[in-house]
């Protein structure tokens, strides 16, 4: 599995359909515990992260600018919480690619553990805090566990989606504790935490593109 | 709902440039961030800058408290969420005069990763020196036991008032600090929602409630409160607000207090005097002085229904600082 910065730019572009796609039901979960704009809020960020990617990106060809560029474009459109959290992500991932015009396997395990990591830092939300945590650790856990340099990456990161997926169904029966929902204790048990929502998607949709990529060049 | 506005994602953008049409000799925006505005009316004796920032959606806060007698500079963010650390960086530096820049926001996740991203910011790229205080007034949103999650709701006025003040005074960045402290610790704030509000890009109400209920402890946002009850009178809610409050700090006979009776955006106020009638009676029972009140919006939630209660304890610094003059868009104090 080898990405240039054309695909990474190309995933990035498949977020920002995904979340137009999603905003509403995004909301729609956000208004039982929050404010009811988790959908707005990941919408004015990918949008922005689109006119970045549609201009000054256009001919960028190094992935560790270009997570940069997404990570800083999407806090200073947003703000917020998840301002912070993405952004933080997105620069501890483009450390691990920084000047590199083509990722392998190796590149993309080493920057999803980064994201993973990089977001748990800022937020300090430890996993059972009904966050987006729940979504990423297991995530990270079943790459960092597995990852020796030769499995499959595709395999893998299918394993490790799967298991983002159990942590976001599992938010569900939480209490939350972080964030302005933490306010509402067991009131907020019964509905999918919107952050963890989101973030499954983004690395759901990371499959996805690497599925119908590996597909193509095959 | 209804709202009067052209688009729903121009509305942050087009409320800063009415905002700073219709006051040109008191804010201008900063040409290197468009959500960056500062005061013209700035104390040429304060040595230390005064930050403020939060979400759209609560004015008169942020950006009506900037000008003499409270901050310098604010950072706005878009509806109810914090502002990117790049608008507070930008006040930062055009406030600083030398002694360092204190930024002063409420007790929320988003908030304080921002502000605290900028401050380290400020730290390693330009050097200035950031105070912070964090107002968490609430005390619905949290037991005292666990007093650091509550979050900052209408006590917010008393701490940028508080800061503003001692900032003219001539204090230093410690000191300014040590003020909006104290004020945020002597302040206890409890609201009651009637009537949710809806975000201008969803349109949704932002919390569910029947007609003939109010939720006490409601957040500024919409966050659900302590507890959901049938609609009462404005005496017996202001007795539960009060109660609430003084169990939570200790209030007594001969004790002097500011009282800021808050109205969440559509409430009328007829409505908040008269439960401000309630709340002066209930603390002259008590043999507290109310040594000056405020009624009005002063932070709001768009056009949610309901208001809040706010007492802050003074001692003679803070009294000094409550008399001491304001003039800002959205406030003036004679």
């Amino acid at each position: 599995m080898e990405l240039t910065a054309r695909e990474f730019k190309a995933y990035f572009k498949k977020v920002i359909d995904m979340i137009e796609a999603e905003k509403d039901y995004l909301c729609e979960l956000d208004r039982k515990l929050g404010d009811g704009d988790h959908g707005v809020t990941m919408s004015i960020g990918w949008q922005a992260v689109k006119a970045k990617l549609d201009n000054d990106l256009v001919d960028e060809e190094d992935c560790g600018k270009i997570s940069i560029a997404v990570g800083k474009t999407f806090l200073n459109a947003v703000g917020s919480s998840v301002g912070p959290l993405y952004a933080t992500g997105f620069m501890r991932g483009a450390k691990i690619i920084k000047n590199k015009v083509v990722l392998n396997g190796e590149d993309l395990a080493y920057f999803w553990v980064a994201f993973g990591n990089g977001v748990k830092e800022r937020g300090k939300a430890k996993v059972g805090d009904k966050t987006m945590v729940d979504t990423l650790d297991p995530f990270v856990n079943v790459i960092k566990n597995k990852y020796d340099g030769t499995q499959d990456f595709l395999q893998l990161f299918h394993e490790a989606v799967t298991a983002a997926k159990e942590g976001m169904h599992a938010t569900k029966d939480l209490a939350s504790r972080k964030g302005r929902s933490s306010r509402l204790g067991e009131r907020s048990i019964g509905v999918q935490d919107p952050g963890a929502t989101s973030a499954y998607y983004i690395l759901a949709t990371f499959l996805e593109f690497i599925e119908d990529y590996s597909r193509k060049v095959s | 709902m209804k709202k009067l506005i052209n688009s729903p994602v121009d509305v942050v953008e087009e409320m800063i440039e009415g905002y700073v049409m219709a006051h040109p000799d008191y804010i201008s925006q900063l040409p290197t961030n468009k959500r960056s505005l500062v005061t013209k009316k700035a104390n040429k004796d304060r040595k230390v800058g005064i930050l403020i920032g939060g979400g759209s959606g609560h004015e008169p806060a942020f950006m009506g408290y900037v000008g003499a007698g409270m901050a310098d500079g604010v950072a706005v963010g878009n509806i109810f969420a914090s502002p990117s650390p790049d608008p507070i960086l930008e006040v930062t530096k055009a406030i600083d005069k030398g002694a360092g820049v204190v930024y002063l926001y409420g007790n929320y996740a988003g908030d304080v990763m921002n502000f605290g991203m900028a401050a380290e910011m400020a730290d390693l790229e330009e050097d200035i020196e950031v105070g912070m205080a964090l107002v968490t007034d609430d005390v619905a949103s949290a037991l005292k036991a666990e007093k650091e999650k509550r979050r900052g709701i209408a006590g917010e006025f008393f701490v940028y008032k508080a800061a503003g003040a001692a900032a003219d005074f001539g204090y230093g960045l410690n000191d300014v600090v040590r003020m909006a402290e104290k004020a945020n610790e002597n302040t206890r704030s409890m609201g009651v929602g009637l009537t949710p509000c809806s975000l201008p890009q969803t349109g949704e109400p932002s919390f569910e409630i029947g007609e003939d209920e109010m939720e006490i402890g409601l957040g500024h946002h919409g966050e659900p409160g302590i507890e959901k009850g049938k609609l009462e009178s404005a005496d017996r809610v202001a007795e539960r607000l009060v109660r609430d409050i003084l169990a939570d700090i200790e209030i007594n006979n001969g004790d002097d207090v500011a009282v800021l009776v808050n109205g969440l955006g559509s409430i009328p106020r007829m409505e908040l005097y008269i439960v401000y009638r309630r709340v002066e009676q209930l603390l002259n029972e008590l043999g507290i002085t109310i040594y000056r009140s405020y009624v009005g919006d002063y932070i709001t939630s768009l056009e949610m229904g309901g208001c809040s209660v706010t007492l802050m304890k003074l001692d003679d610094e803070l009294k000094k600082a409550v008399h001491h003059p304001v003039d800002c868009p959205m406030f003036v104090q004679k």
